[in-house]
Formats: structure tokens, C-alpha cells, sequence
């Protein structure tokens, strides 16, 4: 019998992993609504128990593909590979509403240039003091900071070595649920009740689910404004981090 | 059709790929530079381009619409597959990085919004619409 399953999930190793995926996802909005109260956002915690996933995965197999060196899982690899992942990414610009980019005008196009240079420079300085010496590792790390999907977006355009990946990716989730936690107490410090400076914040932030939800616990009726320019972030650094950054970056370190 | 929607998806993600290793090729990197945001543009054109001509039906908005939603599973799926072993042995990068992140930002946020000069607070807006002191308003 248990050999008998196996074999259907090693032979439909995709339906595998997306049941599996959906199990974590279901967990995750669980702990988020149970033990967090709502305050960090399911998906950031799905991600985080996918690291932890892995981090397991990879001290069982003693492999460097996570859980997907497990025989029954190895249909993980395929779901969170380039092909699916660059796919569903660029699905979600099919949201975008190019009537609604207007509105957010120039001060939102300002907060969005600084959320995607700011991020990245701070990223690059740690990953430097830390002793990576090598532009695709250094703009890694630094996009991963931008977001936990321009990180491995970019990483894995320029040809970044995994455990590289797994740190921008973890930097990435890490500032969404700091922002997730910390709006509500820096509030008042940066003057975040009104739809401009949501604006602002939605864009300097990024990640969609840390700027709606620490919006969210900030003030409700902000959301919308602070998601406005979130939505453009994701795409903005995917498109300037594997190109004009990481020309930057090779540019500074001479290879 | 469904298809038409997941079929253009796919023809704006590969093309995008395609100019990624040629703009990479023309600047001696070896890398895809910028394709996925490259096709995240021409996805939104070619919605545009849909969208003007009365041709942006439902079922074909679906076939897109899916890919989108599955994008957070498809990364719990990428983070489950990461070398986090090795990564774990880097030392508290991660946590340096994302806080002075969230601080730097943070401190952008305010002095971004205090160079624009003041602005109308949500509190007083929905005052303003409803015709009612703040106090009323308040709910």
C-alpha cells in the first residue's frame, strides 16, 4: 500500500507538490490567523515555513535542492523552478491598471525610484561587510532586499549560486514581515495618516503583503493607496536589478 | 478561449526571456538582463492593446488571471527548494540586511512626505465629505 503511493506521487510528481504547497498554504493562514491574529500575512509565513522546508530537507538528503532531493517531493523542483516562477510573475502585471499608475504621479514615481536603489545599497553594503566579493552574489542579495521576489528573480537571471538564492530570498521575507509588524509603531514618527504619504510608504516599502499589511493594522482606509504603488515595485526591480544595478555593481567591482 | 489568455502569458514570458539574453549578449554580461520585467511590459500592453479593441474577454482574462494567483504557492515552492543549509552557515546577514532595509526606508518615508509639505489627513478628509467635525467623524 505505501509502496503504492509512493509510486503515484513519484509519478505525478507535479500534482505532488502542488498538494503539498497547498497543505503549507493552509497551515500558514492557520498560524496567521490563529497565532498571530492576522498581523503577519499567511503568505509571508508560507514562505518562511518553505525556507525551514528546506533547510530539513537539506540536512536529511545532504543535497542543495531542499526538499526536492526527496524521492516523494521531487516535483517541488519543477513548481518552484525558473519556468513556472518567471511565468506566474509576470501574470501578476496583468493586474496592473495604467490608468491607476497616473494618479499615483510623481511623488509616487520618486517614493518608487528611491524604494528600489535605497533597499538594494543597503543590501550590497551588508552582503559586502559579510565578504561576498562577486557582482552576481553582491546583486542578489542586494535585489533579494528590494523583494523576496526580485531576489531570486534576479539571482537566477544572472546565474547565482543557491545558497545565495536562499539568502535573498530570506532577506526579502524578513523586511516584509518587519514591515508587516513595524508600521503600526513608527505611524505617528513618519506621518503616515493620509493617502499621499501612504502612497510614498507603498512604494519605498514594496512587497505588496507587507505594505497592505501593516496598512492594515496601521489604518484600513490607507490600503488601497499604499497597494497602488506597491503593485509597480515588484516589476520595477525586476527589470532595473538584473540590468542597470547589476551593471552598476560589475561596474564597481571589476568583474 | 482560456488558451488564448495562457498562450499569450506564455508568448510575453518567452519573448521577454529571448530579449533578456540578447540585451545581455549586446553588454558582454553573461545574464538574462531584465526579461521578466521586459515581459511584464508587454503583457501590459498587449492588455492595452486588448482592452481598446473590446477584445478582453473574461474567459481569456482567466487563463492569465490563474497564473497570477498561484505566484506566492509557486514561491513557497522555490524557498522550499533553496540551499537554506549552506545559507544558514552565512551568519546573521539576513537579519542585518532586512532591518537596516525597513530602518532606511522607514526614515525615506518621512522625509519624502515632509519635503512635499503638508498633506490632508484621512481623518480630515472624511471629515471634509461628510460635513462633520472631526469628533462626529470619528468612527
Amino acid at each position: 500500500m505505501g509502496q503504492m503511493i509512493a509510486h503515484a506521487l513519484q509519478a505525478n510528481a507535479l500534482l505532488a507538490a502542488f498538494a503539498f504547497v497547498g497543505l503549507v498554504m493552509a497551515v500558514s493562514a492557520l498560524v496567521s490567523r490563529y497565532l498571530t491574529f492576522g498581523r503577519i500575512h499567511g503568505s509571508a509565513i508560507a514562505i518562511m515555513i518553505g525556507l525551514a522546508l528546506a533547510y530539513a530537507g537539506g540536512v536529511a538528503t545532504h543535497g542543495k535542492n531542499g526538499v526536492a532531493d526527496l524521492p516523494l517531493l521531487a516535483g517541488m523542483g519543477l513548481m518552484g523552478g525558473a519556468m513556472l516562477r518567471d511565468f506566474a510573475i509576470v501574470a501578476t502585471a496583468f493586474e496592473v491598471d495604467v490608468d491607476k499608475a497616473r494618479q499615483a504621479g510623481l511623488i509616487g514615481a520618486v517614493a518608487l525610484g528611491f524604494g528600489t536603489l535605497l533597499p538594494f545599497v543597503v543590501g550590497v553594503m551588508v552582503a559586502l561587510a559579510f565578504g561576498y566579493r562577486d557582482a552576481v552574489s553582491l546583486t542578489t542579495i542586494g535585489a533579494g532586499a528590494i523583494t523576496y521576489i526580485v531576489g531570486p528573480v534576479t539571482g537566477a537571471a544572472l546565474g547565482a549560486d543557491s545558497a545565495v538564492m536562499a539568502l535573498s530570498i530570506a532577506t526579502g521575507v524578513f523586511k516584509a514581515v518587519l514591515v508587516m509588524i513595524g508600521t503600526p509603531f513608527v505611524a505617528r514618527l513618519i506621518g503616515l495618516n493620509n493617502p499621499r504619504t501612504a502612497m510614498v510608504y507603498g512604494g519605498l516599502m514594496g512587497t505588496v503583503s507587507g505594505v497592505s499589511g501593516g496598512l492594515a493594522a496601521t489604518d484600513r482606509r490607507l490600503v488601497p493607496y499604499g497597494a497602488l504603488t506597491a503593485t509597480f515595485h515588484t516589476g520595477l526591480g525586476c527589470l532595473v536589478a538584473p540590468s542597470l544595478l547589476y551593471l552598476a555593481v560589475r561596474a564597481l567591482m571589476g568583474s | 478561449m482560456t488558451i488564448f489568455g495562457v498562450a499569450l502569458l506564455a508568448l510575453c514570458t518567452l519573448v521577454g526571456a529571448v530579449l533578456g539574453d540578447v540585451l545581455g549578449a549586446a553588454l558582454h554580461v553573461k545574464a538574462n538582463v531584465g526579461g521578466v520585467g521586459i515581459a511584464m511590459i508587454l503583457l501590459i500592453a498587449g492588455r492595452l492593446q486588448l482592452q481598446r479593441r473590446g477584445r478582453l474577454a473574461p474567459d481569456l482574462k482567466l487563463g492569465i488571471e490563474f497564473w497570477g494567483a498561484l505566484y506566492i504557492p509557486i514561491v513557497v515552492a522555490m524557498a522550499a527548494t533553496q540551499n537554506v543549509v549552506q545559507a544558514v552557515g552565512s551568519g546573521p546577514l539576513v537579519a542585518i540586511a532586512a532591518v537596516l532595509t525597513v530602518i532606511v526606508c522607514f526614515i525615506a518615508v518621512a522625509v519624502i512626505s515632509r519635503i512635499a509639505g503638508p498633506a490632508e489627513s484621512m481623518d480630515e478628509i472624511e471629515a471634509r465629505e461628510r460635513g462633520a467635525p472631526l469628533s462626529v467623524a470619528a468612527d
